[in-house]
């Protein structure tokens, strides 16, 4: 169960993520859940890193022990570097969106429809 | 030379990426200069995206991994004998998008440098083109699922911005964002995917993932998420909301290139399907699942673009339709050549319409986007209601508009008729339902276009577009290209077919030779 | 942002400013060593001049900072990296080949065994792809903020 729990708090976090994306009706919020959405995969990933009784992959002098891969690290690095640029694009659009319809609602955001 | 040409894989990012990060600085030197290094640099990574295919197809998969001693086409020793590394596979399947993205993406910014002209900002624009290419070409080489999902957002972060390029009093912007939003949330589904995989095979390399695939519930899980994400990015029905609002708001050229795009994606989809689960899912479920989704989204494209009064919204959604016929021919493809009552024969040949529709739609719809551009770019408006008369002043517009479409609504000489065929006649022969709804589909976009040509070409001069002008050349000559490709492979199908098509289905059936490819036999 | 904050806010964001810096320039540097690297340093330093943004006046800060100068340094850092990543090409190698490891000049020690407090000149090229992406996202990172403040959205870049 404890060995569970980190995977446990990916599914809760993903899930409030894709509850605002779905059900909020404010743009800036919306970009609030797919932030959540991130940081829920971000977690997941490193959540996979761990393996017990493995050592970190340091080689000089390290015990004989079975070593981890850092790769999941170095996914979730990249996977952070993309989530501030997607949260830069989606915020500057949001403001761009606001500017000239003095809302962000998404209700009221609907000029392309039909 | 040799040097260069065994780099050659590793330099399709390059060049791009590398003119990409120098055009802010060119632009300051003046437009011209800029102008001539954005094309360079594209004509540059097109000939190299097409010697690279070429010598695929002439010498089989190449393996290229980032940042060893020496080309060699087994893993490197020193990764013990797993690919750490971050590698390009590069088959006859990927040689097969390659080109067509190489083709695409040299017209298009031969089109945008005359297209974009009026418009300020444009050491972006380009900035953000070569970026947009660049991802393109990861997402199409790569043989790594983390390595796709890194282009993936590399080409829809540009994709967005270039949709919100012009803002329009921030209706592209709305557009922009909403594209951006579903792209982000497909990454984030398609990520998610590529964690359960690596939880359980300790690999991201396509080939080690479907060597071991043992198909547990997290795998089907997993299967679930890739197929959402792409087919969420390739605009397949039930998700096809954003491809009428981006390809509309976009600027012309972008759009084509957003075609190819999302074929890239649909390609990720095919490959997942036939190579990371080859041979472990049931070909029957999926198959027709991806039949479904085609029959669905051919429908539903057609008769949403028949009252559209935009004309790029038109377009965009018979850009969802046409992609059914994609869905339509491989998903027949998958579900025929595991059936024990039909033929081989038939698999393959819907599998090659559908593949070879890829390309032809990437060219005729490329060819039609850029003259909706061209008819922005002298009129300034896209609605049909308003436009009217222009064939007495653009007359080359309107005889690549006409190539357009009637190669979209499948008339024989032009290329659209020669993947239909093929795919109407295996899909008559796996399911007559299906080669039905496809011709009335066909029909439908025969329709639709008519209208649309008649009532922008024909009909007397408007007096509001009296002095209308032909388009400027460069956007002429790209169009024309475009236009060339659409004939001749019409003419010639059947060389095209053989020469590239039949490598890439064989290809994409093969999952055991791609494995064998990467792990060197092991 | 047309508002200055109080004279302490801004005295205390000059003050802190230079740590900032020196802190991000740091993580740049001993990324190899580290936990850290490019893109963290990077964002730290962007932070720094963040947080003078939101202190001073952004016309103030705009007198002592260019837009230009934040371009320049985005764009050569995509340079720096893309460039020696390529530069791998014409000697012999394969594209983002770590040519200087081992070599023994800059950044070309071989790491001694044992414990040891971390030696910066070691590890080939990735030190100075480090830096590379630092320069590169302290450029990209304030200058996104600077036209999120000003406003001036024609276009906007991400990464």
């Amino acid at each position: 169960m404890i060995d569970n729990l980190p995977f446990l708090v990916v599914a809760i976090t993903i899930l409030l993520g894709l509850y605002a994306i779905l059900l909020r009706k404010d743009l800036i919020k919306m970009i609030m859940g797919i932030s959540l959405l991130e940081s829920g995969v971000n977690l997941f990933l490193i959540a996979l890193g761990y393996r017990w009784d493995s050592i970190a992959p340091i080689f000089t002098g390290a015990p004989s022990l079975a070593m981890v891969m850092p790769t999941v690290q170095a996914l979730t690095l990249t996977s952070i570097v993309i989530g501030v640029a997607t949260l830069a694009l989606l915020l500057s659009m949001v403001m761009i969106i606001y500017r000239y319809y003095r809302t962000t609602d998404v209700r009221e955001v609907t000029k392309l429809q039909g | 030379m040799d040097i260069l040409f065994d780099n050659l894989p590793g330099l399709l990012i390059a060049i791009p990426l590398l003119g990409a990060f120098l055009t802010p600085l060119l632009s300051r030197a003046g437009d011209s200069v800029r102008n001539t290094w954005v094309l360079i640099i594209t004509g540059l990574s097109s000939v190299c995206g097409l010697l690279v295919a070429s010598r695929v197809l002439e010498t089989g998969t190449i393996v290229y991994t980032f940042g060893v001693n020496t080309v060699s086409n087994i893993i490197p020793p020193d990764s013990g004998g797993i690919p750490i590394r971050i590698i390009f596979t590069i088959d006859p399947m990927n040689a097969f998008m390659l080109i067509i993205a190489a083709i695409v993406g040299f017209c298009i910014t031969l089109y945008s440098v005359s297209s974009m002209e009026k418009l300020s900002g444009k050491d972006g624009f380009f900035t953000l083109v070569l970026l947009l290419i660049a991802g393109v070409y990861g997402m199409i080489a790569t043989g790594d699922l983390f390595n796709f999902f890194v282009f993936l957002e590399i080409s829809s972060l540009a994709g967005a911005a270039l949709v919100a390029y012009r803002i329009d009093k921030g209706v592209a912007a709305e557009a922009g964002l909403k594209y951006a939003a579903l792209s982000t949330i497909g990454g984030m589904l398609f990520l998610v995917g590529v964690g359960l995989l690596f939880a359980q095979y300790n690999s991201l390399n396509m080939a080690v993932i479907a060597d071991r695939m043992q198909l547990t519930g997290l795998d089907i899980i997993a299967f679930v998420l890739f197929f959402t994400a792409l087919a969420m990015k390739c605009g397949a029905v039930p998700m096809h909301f954003w491809t009428p609002d981006s390809y509309a708001m976009a600027p012309s050229a972008i759009t084509a290139f957003l075609v190819v795009s999302s074929q890239a994606s649909l390609y990720a989809l095919f490959r997942v399907c036939f190579t990371l689960y080859g041979g472990q899912i049931n070909p029957l479920t999926v198959g027709w699942v991806i039949i479904i989704l085609g029959i669905l989204s051919m429908f539903i494209g057609v008769t949403m673009a028949i009252p559209q009064k935009d004309v790029k919204r038109l377009m965009a959604y018979h850009a969802v339709s046409q992609t059914g016929y994609m869905l339509l021919g491989v998903g027949v493809g998958l579900a025929a050549l595991s059936s024990t009552c039909l033929s081989q024969s038939i698999g393959i040949m819907a599998l090659k319409g559908g593949l070879f529709h890829i390309m032809n739609h990437a060219l005729y719809k490329g060819l039609l986007f850029l003259t909706a551009g061209v008819i922005f770019y002298r009129c300034g408006t896209r609605n049909l209601n308003q436009l009217g008369g222009l064939g007495h002043n653009m007359k080359w517009t309107m005889v690549f508009f006409m190539i357009g479409a009637l190669a979209i609504a499948g008339i024989p000489p032009f290329n659209g008729f020669a993947s239909k065929l093929m795919i109407y006649e295996s899909t008559f022969l796996f399911n007559p339902l299906l080669a039905v709804i496809a011709m009335v589909v066909s029909i439908l976009t025969l329709a639709s276009f008519v209208k649309v040509f008649h009532s922008m070409f024909m009909g007397p001069k408007l007096p509001e577009y009296e002095d209308v002008k032909e388009a400027p050349t460069p956007m002429l000559i790209a169009m024309g290209i475009l236009a060339i490709l659409v004939v001749l492979f019409g003419i010639f199908p059947q060389q095209v077919v053989d020469a590239l098509v039949a490598p890439a289905a064989s290809a994409l059936i093969d999952y055991q030779g791609y494995i064998t490819a990467v792990l060197g036999g092991a | 942002m047309s508002d200055s904050m109080s004279k302490i806010i801004r005295t205390t964001a000059d003050v802190m400013f230079m740590f900032i810096v020196v802190f991000g320039f740091y993580i740049v540097l001993h990324g190899h060593l580290t936990p850290g690297g490019g893109f963290q340093g990077g964002a730290v330093i962007a932070t720094g001049f963040i947080l003078l943004i939101v202190a001073h006046k952004l016309d103030d800060f705009l007198g002592w900072f260019k837009k230009k100068a934040f371009q320049n340094f985005e764009m050569s850092g995509l340079v720096l990296f893309i460039g020696t990543a390529l530069a791998a090409i014409p000697l012999g190698y394969l594209f983002f080949r770590n040519f200087l490891c081992g070599t023994g000049g800059l950044f070309g020690q071989v790491v001694p065994y044992g414990i040891n407090p971390g030696f910066l000149n070691t590890a080939g090229t990735i030190p100075i792809m480090n830096i590379a992406v630092g320069i590169e996202v302290l450029g990209g990172l304030s200058i996104i903020i600077l036209y999120m403040t000003s406003g001036i959205s024609n276009h906007e870049e991400g990464e």
